[in-house]
């Protein structure tokens, strides 16, 4: 055990898994000598070489796709996008593609893809450099997606990313990267996805959060109960895509409240879909109404300072949102 | 530079292939034509040809390891699909939506070739999309030999990979993105671009400031060449070369086939709003089988009995595809629900 970041458990993962599994390779922009505009990969060109870690052109749908071939041939891709934003010329290639092969195939072809991708607000990368891409993605079967928050998930999930025979979509909160650190073991463990964690246990309320939101919101959770004695559960759902419905609707039948926290966009975000699971399945638990503390409906993140932090929620505005749901 | 005589590829070929090839064509238009007929019956719902097209992709098939390299086709792949061993009884049970038809279990819509078992890869409807995908089981080749993991030499593992598209659809993105991998890494790759002059109704000079397809091959790095997509043998002894190409770590060519499609677009389309009766007269001439037909004939490779023997074979296989197929149930609705992720264990 060591104390760690969030990239090196990210990194951490595919030097593992790379070591693991011969198939296994990565490509993007600026991941080879470079070590990725994040240092992700740092290192990792130097000890697997070029044919292993391969800096892709600058064009996002031919990673994406290069990486689909190489896993119908029975490679194990790992395939960064530099930014979130700059994902959606793939999308054709992940929405009509990865996520239908299966399907379409009649479960004969498995396209094993991992797609990863910083993603999230708050380190001045204004608008092209801050998007939560999510929701676009939840709305897909056929892939899955994960938000870790913790440099523990960020290592286990990953590697279950890599050994997944199923697209999945991998973002990382980006602010996070150097700023959320945490115990990472140096074992070979994995972190299934597909299960949310309970990353605090409470009574009052429930507040449900993803990456870097579920890391303010445990902060907001500790302050409350320190100021007001307001004892939160934060359910960290950290696998979007399949929902784990069972922990939502358990965490609500104890505490009888929800507030859902993401930075994306509010309007169809993907909180809205688990508000509507509780009005749907677990609205004989509820005694108050579901709220949402959520990023601005607007176009996009700002640079300007005052602008961007107006956007974001942060530990202060979750506690804000707490207390309130709490005094409902 | 020298110039070397070289001697064409297909003039190794012996009678029986040559007549194989001529039968694929053969049962590939008969097979085609019967689709037409029962969507006219009313009995099918779609159906999109290959017509015209046979020269060019049975030229290209008897050019491959068949079954073994990777092939990524587009939907007027039925000659191709066929020479590689996809049955006329497989092609029936897709246009008729029947239950475990082998492309997908009647979800996609015929014509949308695939079979793992022959490395023949399931393919989608946006255009293109197959091309950049094509690189990459391109790219798994290439990184298998570099990193020890295969026997370049080894004739049962695939040594390229193969995608085919129509001109039009090489104004996607996804098609230059494709080409660019291809030359960036000098990939195992052929793009097969069989070229019949329009993307539905949209003529060729509308899609593209150039001549030919092929000419943008320099561009990309990657050799380039134009051959008459409807002799075959000039079609086989261009891929010939592109295969040597590939196999022998050469990198990757753009062929450019010469064709033209002398039905509609699909089931759903009336050619007579954009093209004159006559054009499509003046090609029907220059059909790709009566040609092959006509020079095997010339040669005494064939003569009118066995014309005639491979006739009533291809109406009766037909006849017989279509049988099974309407004799076979409709998938259960149920079904719908199958295959969308899979599952852990399945991971070797
Ligand atoms: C991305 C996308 N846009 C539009 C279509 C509709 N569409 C299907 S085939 C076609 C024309 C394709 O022409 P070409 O590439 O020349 O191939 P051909 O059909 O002539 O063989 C169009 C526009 C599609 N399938 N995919
Ligand atoms: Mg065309």
């Amino acid at each position: 055990m060591t104390q760690a970041t969030l990239i090196d458990a990210i990194r951490m993962a595919m030097d593992e898994e790379m070591g693991r599994d011969p198939r296994v390779f990565l490509t993007g922009e600026d991941v080879g000598r470079r070590g990725g505009v994040f240092r992700a990969s740092q290192g990792l060109f130097d000890k697997y070489g070029a044919e292993r870690v391969v800096d892709s052109p600058l064009a996002e749908l031919s990673i994406i796709a290069i990486g689909i071939g190489a896993a119908l041939a029975d490679l194990r891709p790992i395939c960064e996008i530099q930014f979130a934003d700059f994902i959606h010329p793939a999308f054709n290639q992940i929405v009509n593609e990865a996520a239908k092969f299966y399907y379409r195939s009649n479960g004969e072809w498995r396209v094993p893809l991992v797609i990863r991708s910083p993603y999230g607000g708050g380190i001045s990368g204004g608008l092209y450099h801050s998007q939560s891409v999510e929701a676009f993605f939840a709305h897909v079967p056929g892939l899955k997606i994960v938000i870790p928050s913790t440099p523990h998930d960020a290592k286990g999930l990953l590697k279950s990313a890599v050994r997944d025979p199923n697209p999945v979509l991998f973002f990382e909160p980006k602010k996070g990267y150097r700023a959320i650190k945490g115990e990472l073991s140096e074992d070979d463990y994995t972190v299934p996805i597909g299960p949310a964690r309970i990353a605090r246990e409470g009574r009052d309320l429930s507040v449900f959060a993803y990456g870097m939101m579920a890391h303010y919101t445990t902060q907001a959770a500790e302050k409350v109960a320190r100021t007001d004695g307001i004892d939160a559960e934060v359910v960290d759902l950290r696998t979007l895509l399949p929902l784990d419905k069972t922990a939502i609707l358990d965490s609500v039948k104890k505490t009888g409240k929800a507030l859902i926290v993401y930075e994306d966009n509010r309007t169809m975000g993907y909180g809205a879909e688990v508000a509507a699971v509780l009005a749907d399945e677990g609205f004989e638990y509820l005694d108050g109404p579901v709220r949402r503390l959520t990023g601005l409906d607007v176009p996009a993140v700002p640079f300007s300072h005052h602008m961007q932090e107006f956007f974001m929620p942060n530990p202060d505005t979750i506690a804000e949102a707490i207390r309130e749901l709490a005094g409902y | 530079m020298t110039n070397h005589i070289v001697e064409r590829a297909s003039a190794r070929l012996n009678e029986s292939t040559l007549l194989e090839m001529f039968w694929g064509m053969l049962l590939s238009r008969r097979l085609d034509e019967r689709a037409w007929a029962l969507h006219r019956q009313g009995k099918i719902h779609f159906h999109i040809s290959g017509m015209g097209h046979e020269a060019a992709q049975v030229g290209t098939a008897f050019a491959l390891n068949r079954g073994v390299d990777y092939i990524h086709p587009y939907y007027r792949d039925l000659a191709l699909s066929l020479a590689v061993g996809i049955t006329p009884t497989d092609f029936m049970m897709s246009l008729f939506g029947r239950k475990d038809e082998y492309s997908s279990g009647g979800r996609q819509m015929p014509s949308h070739f695939s079979s793992k078992d022959k490395h023949i890869i399931s393919g989608s409807s946006p255009v293109a999309t197959q091309v950049p995908q094509a690189a990459g089981l391109a790219f798994a080749i290439q990184y298998r030999q570099k990193c020890g993991l295969v026997d370049p030499n080894d004739t049962s593992q695939p040594r390229l990979a193969l995608a085919c598209l129509g001109e039009g659809s090489t104004s996607q993105g996804e098609w230059h993105e494709g080409m660019n991998w291809a030359g960036v890494h000098k990939l195992p790759f052929i793009c097969l671009v069989q070229n019949n002059i329009y993307a539905i109704s949209v003529p060729l000079e509308s899609q593209m400031a150039v001549a030919n397809v092929a000419d943008r091959a320099t561009a990309y790095g990657v050799a380039g060449v134009v051959v008459d997509g409807n002799d075959v043998l000039a079609v086989y002894d261009v891929m010939v070369q592109a295969v040597q190409r590939a196999y022998s770590g050469g990198g990757a060519t753009l062929v450019e086939a010469k064709t033209y499609r002398p039905v509609p677009h699909s089931s759903d389309d009336d050619d007579r709003s954009y093209r004159s009766r006559e054009e499509v007269a003046e090609w029907k001439k220059k059909d790709p089988i009566m040609r092959f037909q006509n020079s095997l004939l010339e040669d005494g490779i064939l003569n009118d009995s066995l014309l005639h023997d491979y006739e009533s074979r291809a109406r009766a296989e037909v006849d017989k595809a279509q049988a099974d197929a309407e004799a076979a149930p409709l998938p259960d609705a149920e079904e719908v629900f199958g295959s969308v992720y899979a599952p852990l264990e399945e991971q070797p």
